[in-house]
């Protein structure tokens, strides 16, 4: 199994996360030995096993579809660092 | 060479719930910013989703009308992404297990024929918030009313072949949805939206080309100009020598072309899995059965109806049952008058230009099921001569007394007694000697412009059929 330093900024970058450059090495070792167990997990015989969906043998409750909540934008809005004209402002943002 | 295109479909449809998918706050659409958003929807910690069971039933309903096979134990898995309007940093959706699997509908194309369009499946999600980029410089403005409002995403098998098919798809969905009162489906709301994959291949290949989506399209027009615009840029491109990249496009209305989302960055893995916050949801046949009894009568069947209860044309029972606003109007006028046929053609010719012409919907008509039922009514009984009826039907569109009441201030009843009539026509027939002599001579043409002068002396008010019959006996006696 391969997985080379751009590999690594790669998956970085993918889960936005900032790595520094002494870093590199070592988070792609800590990621190489949990693919070698993914590996292994992978080289287990799993056609006859039912997939499992949820650790609960349970079904979801259904909730109605009723209102509960109130308009609360005032409170919330001093949680975020800045708000404006009723939005929540964040670093510009192009797709 | 000749090309054949492929176009499948999403459709985005919001739910109109009371709530959101998740939470209890309300979801109704053109509320001030983040007025419906609270701690579930901004995914703060330690909040947990409660499904809402209207979103479920809507899913189901839509499922049953679509003949389709409807999931009795589904799942919800997480699709992550970042994004700013996306707070918890996935969108709870159905991978695997949809509520809605394989289904179908049927549209009718130009040439009046009809074809079956597959619909591969309809899970439900939750939508995303706004971002809106241009109020702000460097920052983005976020917008979380729409996050967690449900959605039902539908998804067409690659079978539509051009951008009318398309368009006819798009609307059968519209026209379902609305029947079953599910959604708003306003496009230029957003409460229903189209992606669209297109691709093309030579014709008479099996392989399909690859695709590009083309994102958001917010109106029927559009969703037609987009698809036939980026039909002709894949052509172009595959005959320049290139080869056609599968990515995301958003489309220019003004412009009229397609152009590459593509950003620079990675592309996106959505690493999905399945939602630990929620366990499978799980549906009997009692419940579908439930479901399905409450089924209205949809456009198809209604469309069959029509044509075999009232004797419609396909085209006309088609209009008709466009809507279930209009189809409902449509048959208190029939039934009120007593004549479908009349009813069909007042509603299809005069009501529907008049409503289009201000955009009106047909609820809103200022000319009720009730008043035209008594116009139509009137030209039957002769009260008034279908001419009349026409510039009636003009002045109810802004004055609101009944009928009767205008028939009798404005002096509109049609003449019928045979004394006046014969008056007004010795009076014309003296007045155009003239006429009278090339009639003599043979000219038999002339009895069009007599009888229409007759009408004019009684200001359209006499009846046509007793003028032409008396006019033609008095002349008789004069040659």
């Amino acid at each position: 199994m391969i997985l080379d330093k751009s590999e690594v900024r790669k998956i970085a970058q993918l889960a936005r996360l900032h790595i520094s450059d002494a870093d590199v090495d070592e988070i792609g070792h800590r990621i190489k030995e949990i693919l070698t167990l993914v590996d292994q997990m992978q080289s287990v015989e799993t056609k006859p096993v039912e997939p499992l969906y949820h650790p609960f043998d349970a079904v979801q409750k259904l909730r109605p579809d009723v209102v509960t909540e109130r308009n609360n934008r005032e409170e919330l809005q001093k949680l975020a660092p800045k708000a404006e004209m009723g939005l929540y402002l964040v670093p510009k943002v192009l797709d | 060479m000749e090309w054949e295109s492929i176009i499948g479909l999403e459709v985005h449809v919001s739910l109109s719930t009371k709530s959101k998918l998740f939470s209890g706050t309300a979801s109704t659409f053109g509320a001030e910013p983040n007025t419906q958003a609270n701690i579930f929807d901004l995914a703060l910690p330690g909040t947990l989703p409660a499904f809402n069971e209207n979103a479920l039933q809507m899913a189901v309903f839509f499922g049953l009308a679509i003949g389709a096979k409807i999931g009795k134990r589904s799942i919800f898995d997480r699709k992550n992404y970042f994004y700013p309007d996306l707070p918890k940093g996935y969108q709870v959706t159905q991978l695997d297990f949809p509520t809605v699997g394989k289904g179908s509908l049927t549209i009718s194309l130009e040439d009046g024929t009809e074809k079956v369009i597959g619909v591969t499946r309809a899970h439900i999600e939750e939508n995303a918030g706004k971002s809106l980029h241009e109020e702000f410089t460097d920052q983005s403005g976020i917008d979380l009313n729409r996050a967690g409002e449900p959605l039902l995403e539908i998804v067409s098998e690659p079978e539509i072949k051009n951008a009318k098919e398309a368009v006819a798809y798009l609307k059968k969905l519209h026209s379902i949805v609305r029947y079953l009162d599910i959604s708003d489906a306003i496009m230029a709301q957003g409460s229903m939206r189209c992606d669209v994959n297109v691709s093309i291949r030579k014709k008479g290949d099996n392989k399909l080309g690859t695709r590009t989506e083309i994102k958001n399209i917010n109106s029927f027009r559009f969703v037609e100009k987009a698809i036939n615009s980026e039909i002709i840029r894949q052509q172009e491109v595959i005959e320049d020598g290139g080869t056609i990249i599968q990515e995301t496009r958003r489309y220019d209305a003004n412009k009229d072309i397609t152009s590459s989302m593509r950003s620079k960055e990675v592309a996106n893995d959505y690493r999905y899995f399945p939602e630990p916050d929620l366990l499978p949801i799980v549906i009997d046949d009692s419940y579908i059965s439930s479901i399905q009894s409450a089924l209205p009568e949809l456009p198809d069947a209604k469309q069959r109806r029509f044509i075999s209860d009232y004797g419609l044309s396909k085209y006309d029972a088609g209009v008709l049952t466009a809507t279930r606003e209009l189809a409902e109007y449509f048959e208190q006028v029939a039934k009120k008058c007593g004549d479908a046929k009349s009813a069909a053609n007042w509603v299809t010719g005069s009501l529907l230009a008049l409503l289009n012409k201000d955009d009106i919907e047909i609820i809103k008509s200022p000319i009720d099921a009730e008043r035209l039922a008594s116009l139509i009514g009137r030209i039957k009984d002769n009260t008034i001569s279908g001419k009349i009826a026409k510039n009636l039907f003009e002045i109810m569109a802004t004055n609101f007394s009944s009928v009767d009441e205008l028939i009798e201030k404005r002096g509109l009843k049609q003449v019928t007694d045979v004394g006046e009539i014969e008056k007004l026509i010795t009076k014309v027939l003296n007045d155009n000697p003239n006429q009278v002599q090339q009639f003599a001579d043979g000219k038999e043409q002339v009895l069009g412009f007599l009888i229409g002068q007759a009408m004019k002396a009684s200001q359209g008010k006499a009846n046509p059929e007793q003028v032409n019959e008396l006019l033609k006996e008095k002349i008789k006696q004069k040659r």
